[in-house]
């Protein structure tokens, strides 16, 4: 474990926290861009530029940017004063988020098995990435660009019709 | 002693590494390049805010600054003497905190993306495989720290300002992204190295600028408009609006941070310019044969200088849009002409060598723009203003 | 075509650019210190007051009748009477003002002051170069500074000079006629004296 890991590793760890407990809603989505970039530069440490860029472009450049349209355009930044940031039903969040822990821990520790102990780190270029994607690959990456145009022609759509029903 | 020129600033970089241990050396050149591109672009900044001042005002026909030395030339030193002495004020309700780090956010994210710009022969920070994306990466993260200023002002310019801002780079930064894309997929590389290498050509004395063929035309033209959109550049600096929205996200900062934002938007200029010029202008190669022997650094650094001379240029001419003809023009027009670049580009591959990829291709591009531009205009989606109620 | 506008106004921008250099007919800038444009006679800024004659002090039309400082709408004019008198353009024995000063700060430049004086002896001035290092006592003009020769006043505004010195005049001979007729009555009385009193509602008349 070098010391650039622990940090970038408490810095997300820490950014998912503050997202989670912070009260104030456009902090925690600041601070889940945080844990976005940590996450990123986990990718970077890994040796995956193309993942660790894409964690970038998309996830701070997009999603949290749509996050925090999201909440600004639905209701105030502000949380009301006075209540406490758990909400009522904190043990049923407790236990999906226990669930999911330990379907993603088993998992993990399955896979491990199977792992060589001291593998080289494989050298994947944005290249190889590139021909996985246009021929092992290609039918997923098929299928989600038919499921991203059906989204975009949907949004469209929506759109259209709420501009129809002003006039 | 012309090749000592064009690599002066790599043999200085190894004369220097060569004084310090050897275990120091790596670090010594990375903080040296590092030192280099600080020191570099914020100077550039000071010579484009000059120049954008002279050269607005003399298309106004005024003379512009010329009190302060020679010619004026001394101005952008009194200007930042006047940014470091103003007060910091910072509003009574603001987010402090996050008050704070936008403006060091907005500038650590533009400066990054120069890390992998080639600026000359050998002249690169970091070669990475991915360096396109990483440029979109460090760009697109940019929209956050604008988000962050507005919204921490407690200002309702400013949250306005930033959200016409952010409304308008997320846009822009599609057919940014698509009109970059076509010169990967010519190059078959994200690298900017490589795209720099693939149009180090030529033939009759001419280079082979990517900007030559009727694609790489129309994607320089898609990705000059989409650039003037993502730095905020008249006529699309809705966000900073002085007449409506005083300055959008920037109104409640003053002293320094007002100058990093107002650095890091230039900076932005010169990042994106630069990114520009590696992609459809050759990068630092010469833009004749019998130039090649003219220092690589100079091109690069003259190209970049040309394009921020024409972004003035254009500042000093258009009038800024209107905030439905802006996302018309993204959505309706920018966006469409990409892809349908992307599949001549795929044309242009596969056609092989000849006239006749040439025609069908340039036949292909003016003719969706004629007939695009027609329809939008017809529909008054695109094209000039008319107002119901003035004229 | 799309696009089509642009390029010309690019066009028009590229020749006002380049032809700014060419023709100096195009840069209507006035470099103000090194280069002024003539004053415009109509120009106001700041009050000032008139004298005539070459010393000031004996010259002042001013009587400190303080009207302009009951009028001025910020109270910026400061005027001390003087405990003696001395006389004005026709002659006759009148005070003046010991202290006249006028706060720069403060003045709004309405010529109320201007309006209202019945001696024609306050009027606005086209100097604009006010200012000063000292933000107290150098803002406060005071009287030797604010007079200035009825010659100045001739240069700055030559029509409005040439009308208040013909009203001046008038007046003037107005009041030496009046004089001389008092003096003529008196003479005439001082003759008529041993004579008929039949001439005394005659001298009357002629009042």
């Amino acid at each position: 474990m070098s010391i650039a890991f622990v940090l970038v590793s408490a810095l997300t760890i820490a950014g998912g926290l503050a997202a989670v407990l912070l009260k104030n809603l456009v902090h925690c989505a600041l601070a889940v861009s945080v844990a976005f970039a940590g996450l990123a530069f986990l990718f970077l440490q890994l040796d995956a530029q193309f993942a660790g860029f894409a964690q970038i472009l998309v996830y701070i450049g997009a999603v949290a940017i749509l996050v925090v349209f999201a909440i600004l355009l639905t209701r105030g930044a502000e949380s009301p004063k006075g209540e406490s940031v758990f909400s009522r039903a904190w043990q049923a969040g407790l236990a999906i988020a226990a669930a999911v822990f330990a379907v993603l821990g088993w998992a993990i520790l399955q896979g491990a098995a199977e792992l060589p102990a001291n593998a080289a780190t494989p050298q994947v270029t944005v290249n190889d990435i590139g021909h996985a994607l246009m021929s092992r690959y290609v039918l997923p990456l098929e299928i989600v660009a038919l499921l991203l145009t059906a989204a975009l022609i949907g949004a469209v759509i929506v759109a259209m019709h709420e501009k129809e029903r002003a006039k | 002693m012309l090749e000592k020129a064009d690599q002066l600033f790599v043999l200085l970089q190894h004369w220097v590494m060569g004084l310090v241990p050897a275990a120091w050396q790596t670090a010594t050149g990375i903080v040296l390049a590092v030192v280099a591109i600080i020191a570099v672009y914020p100077t550039l900044f000071a010579l484009a805010v000059l120049l954008e001042r002279k050269g607005l005002g003399r298309m106004q026909n005024r003379y512009g600054p010329n009190r302060v030395g020679p010619f004026g030339l001394f101005q952008p030193v009194a200007d930042g003497i006047k940014s470091l002495t103003k007060e910091d004020v910072v509003p009574f309700r603001a987010d402090t905190l996050v008050h704070f780090l936008a403006p060091l956010v907005l500038v650590v994210a533009v400066f990054m993306g120069f890390a992998v710009l080639p600026m000359g022969r050998n002249m690169v920070l970091v070669d990475m495989d991915a360096s396109l994306l990483f440029v979109f990466a460090m760009g697109a993260s940019t929209e956050l720290s604008v988000f962050m200023a507005g919204w921490s002002s407690r200002n309702k310019y400013s949250l306005l300002g930033a959200m016409r801002a952010v409304a308008q780079m997320i846009s822009y930064e599609v057919p940014l992204l698509l009109s970059s894309v076509v010169i990967v997929m010519m190059t078959g590389s994200l690298s900017l190295e490589k795209m720099v290498e693939a149009q180090n050509h030529y033939s009759y004395g001419l280079p082979h600028w990517y900007v030559f063929t009727p694609w790489g035309l129309a994607g320089f033209v898609m990705f000059v408009i989409a650039a003037m959109a993502e730095t905020n550049r008249s006529p699309f600096d809705l966000p900073e609006g002085e007449s409506e929205i005083i300055a959008g996200y920037f109104t409640e900062y003053s002293g320094f941070k007002f100058a990093l934002f107002f650095l890091g938007e230039y900076v932005g200029m010169f990042g994106i310019s630069g990114l520009g010029v590696t992609l459809f202008l050759g990068g630092w190669t010469a833009p004749f044969a019998f130039l090649t022997w003219v220092p690589s650094w100079i091109w690069f650094f003259g190209k970049v200088m040309l394009w921020i001379c024409f972004f003035i240029w254009v500042r000093g001419t258009l009038p800024r849009l209107r905030q439905d003809q802006l996302m018309n023009f993204a959505w309706k027009f920018m966006l469409p002409m990409t892809l349908l670049n992307l599949l001549v580009a795929a044309m242009w591959r596969f056609m092989g060598e000849g006239w006749l990829r040439w025609a069908v291709c340039t036949a292909v591009v003016v003719g969706a723009y004629v007939l695009m531009g027609r329809t939008g205009m017809r529909r008054g989606q695109i094209g000039p203003r008319s107002y119901r109620y003035a004229e | 075509m799309l696009g089509e506008g642009i390029l010309k106004g690019l066009a028009e921008t590229a020749k006002n650019f380049a032809g700014s250099y060419v023709s100096k007919e195009r840069l209507t800038t006035v470099q103000y210190p090194e280069e002024r444009v003539a004053p415009i006679e109509a120009s106001r800024v700041f009050p000032f007051l008139v004298y005539d004659g070459g010393d000031w002090q004996a010259g002042l039309r001013c009587v400190a009748c303080q009207i302009c400082e009951k009028e001025c709408p910020p109270k910026c004019i400061y005027i001390e009477k003087s405990k003696d008198k001395k006389p004005d353009y026709v002659g006759k024995p009148q005070i003046y003002p010991a202290r006249f000063d006028i706060d720069v700060s403060v003045c709004m430049s309405c010529q109320i002051c201007v309006e209202v004086c019945p001696f024609e002896a306050i009027k606005m001035d086209t100097e604009f170069e006010l200012a000063t290092d000292d933000r107290f006592g150098g803002l406060l003009r005071s009287r030797d500074q604010l007079a200035k020769s009825n010659e100045y006043y001739h240069g700055i505004h030559p029509t409005e000079a040439a009308e208040v010195d013909a009203r001046l005049a008038e007046e003037k001979a107005k009041v030496e006629a009046k004089a001389k007729a008092a003096a003529e009555a008196a003479a005439a009385k001082a003759a008529a004296e041993p004579a008929t009193p039949a001439a005394k509602p005659a001298g009357g008349e002629s009042k």
